[in-house]
């Protein structure tokens, strides 16, 4: 369909419109390896909004991992996770052994896409970071060539508080930090801590 | 507009501009191939500059109602710059939310219908008193006080004040019919090149530093030159407006004088927040705020005067 990228033009634009979008590649450029970017999820806005700071060839190229219970919800939220931002669904409530939230996410890095992730697993408060699910640990493990890289949101909390579905314009910043991969030996808490602190670290630069 | 004074005044900023990229490349020639911040600023500046004109002068070509919308755009993204900055919480965000979607547009909705009794008071009085009220259903009162005040503060700098230069429009000043864009083009003109002089003249003699806690770049050599420069100049294009010679050099003057206190006032706010500029909208410059932090003090008094004493 001719459709989509018109409708991923216009919320991209609506982004810029909103938050003025800006990208500060403080540890890496926006260089065409794969990635796996995390980020702190505290609005609505946030999928748009790293969406938007990404140079265009990036943008096709990168999914974002959402959460099937929410996305699946009605047609227009299907319509957008499906055919605009095509998001790689995991269903975060019934995670058995066939139904491993990782292979989706492994399955896309795969067929050569990076990825956006947010970690915490669902939105936060907008002050501190929540700890972070070890997804990315078994993803790191499943497909060590990704690089992780950290990617701090700044203010979108204050665009769209959680329960306030009214968009305020106030500027946005998204900091990416230096990439990180899993050490050889590295065990599951020293990974999740070492990523957590590079993602803090871009939090106050 | 009147046509032939329209693109007068169009190809003399055009000149001077033709004229600053012309400095700009020589200067560039002569500082050899090595990269040089300075001159990439001044650079980024003047092709900033280009798209302000070229954006103004076609609002102006295409009407009254297109520079309305300009400048309802302008305060737009000065008001995204402001609250950006301010403390607001959870409980603020319907206020904020209105102070965007609602009274912005009212305000420059009320200049375009010429309702001068009412967009006076819209903001200092309407969005005064329903803004805390609405903010203060939400029971936060965390900071309360800051956090109102804030709000408030930037409605008026930055939609209140930057919406009187498109007001200038709609003032019936006798014998000025048909030429009243000319005043807008004056007002802007005498403000923005006041803050490019007061750069050009501490750049060559600045000593002395006028306000070191405020703004450590301004000097008072270039304040002093800078205000009358433009001042001289404000009264040397005395034919654009409707003012006598003196008039317009004492206009110039209190408005660059406004514009540069207010540029003190801006600064502060910056320095008590830790940021260098308002944003990164007009690259070379930092945000609206930077470049219009002089144009919001000066609009108002402005038309205030200009309202009093030249119409009837």
């Amino acid at each position: 369909m001719i459709l989509e990228p018109m409708v991923g033009t216009l919320i991209t634009s609506a982004t810029r419109l909103l938050t003025g979008a800006q990208a500060l590649w403080v540890g890496c450029g926006p260089a065409d390896t794969q990635r796996v970017y995390f980020a702190n999820h505290t609005s609505h806005a946030d999928f748009a909004l790293i969406w938007s700071v990404l140079p265009r060839p990036l943008r096709r190229k990168t999914r974002p991992v959402a959460a099937s219970d929410y996305w699946e919800k009605g047609a227009i939220r299907r319509y957008l996770i499906h055919r605009v931002f095509h998001g790689v669904l995991v269903d975060r409530k019934h995670i058995t052994r066939d139904q491993n939230p990782i292979a989706p996410m492994r399955q896309a890095l795969e067929e050569g896409s990076s990825l956006i992730l947010f970690p915490e697993g669902t939105r936060g408060n907008g002050e501190q970071l929540q700890p972070f699910k070890s997804g990315i640990y078994h993803l790191a493990q499943a497909y060590p060539q990704a690089e992780f890289v950290p990617a701090w949101i700044a203010n979108s909390y204050r665009v769209m508080p959680k329960g306030l579905p009214l968009p305020v314009p106030l500027l946005c910043s998204v900091a990416f930090g230096k990439p990180m991969r899993l050490e050889t030996g590295e065990h599951k808490p020293e990974f999740l801590d070492r990523l957590r602190h590079g993602l803090v670290e871009m939090g106050n630069a | 507009m009147n046509t032939r004074e329209g693109l007068l005044t169009l190809a003399g900023l055009g000149g001077a501009l033709v004229l600053a990229s012309l400095v700009a490349l020589i200067l560039r020639m002569r500082a050899g191939p090595e990269p040089n911040p300075v001159l990439d600023n001044l650079s980024a500046r003047i092709k900033a500059w280009w798209v302000m004109i070229l954006l103004l002068g076609s609002a102006f070509l295409a009407g009254r109602t297109a520079v309305i919308v300009l400048f309802g755009l302008v305060s737009f993204f000065a008001l995204r710059e402001f609250i950006t900055l301010a403390h607001t919480r959870r409980a603020d965000h319907v206020a904020v939310f209105l102070s965007f979607f609602v009274v912005l547009p009212l305000q420059y909705w009320l200049i375009g219908a010429d309702w001068y009794g009412f967009y006076t008071i819209l903001i200092p009085v309407y969005a005064f008193l329903v803004l805390p009220i609405v903010a203060v259903v939400f029971g936060d009162t965390n900071n309360f006080m800051a956090r109102t005040a804030e709000t408030q503060w930037g409605l008026v700098i930055s939609v209140y004040c930057i919406s009187h230069v498109p007001a200038l429009l709609t003032l019936d000043i006798p014998g000025y019919h048909g030429r009243d864009a000319l005043l807008v083009v004056f007002l802007l003109l005498v403000v923005q090149s006041s803050d490019v002089l007061q750069y050009v003249w501490g750049k060559l003699l600045g000593r002395h530093k006028i306000a070191p806690a405020l703004s450590p770049s301004k000097t008072v050599e270039g304040f002093l030159g800078g205000i009358a420069s433009a001042t001289a100049l404000g009264a040397g294009v005395w034919r654009m407006t409707p003012f006598r010679p003196w008039q317009a050099g004492l206009m110039a003057l209190v408005a660059t004088m406004m514009g540069f206190l207010g540029g003190l006032v801006m600064s502060a706010i910056k320095r008590d927040r830790g940021v260098k500029d308002w944003g990164h909208l007009i690259e070379g410059h930092g945000g609206m705020l930077d470049r219009l932090d002089s144009v919001a003090f000066s609009a108002p008094i402005f038309f205030h005067l200009t309202r009093y004493f030249f119409t009837p």
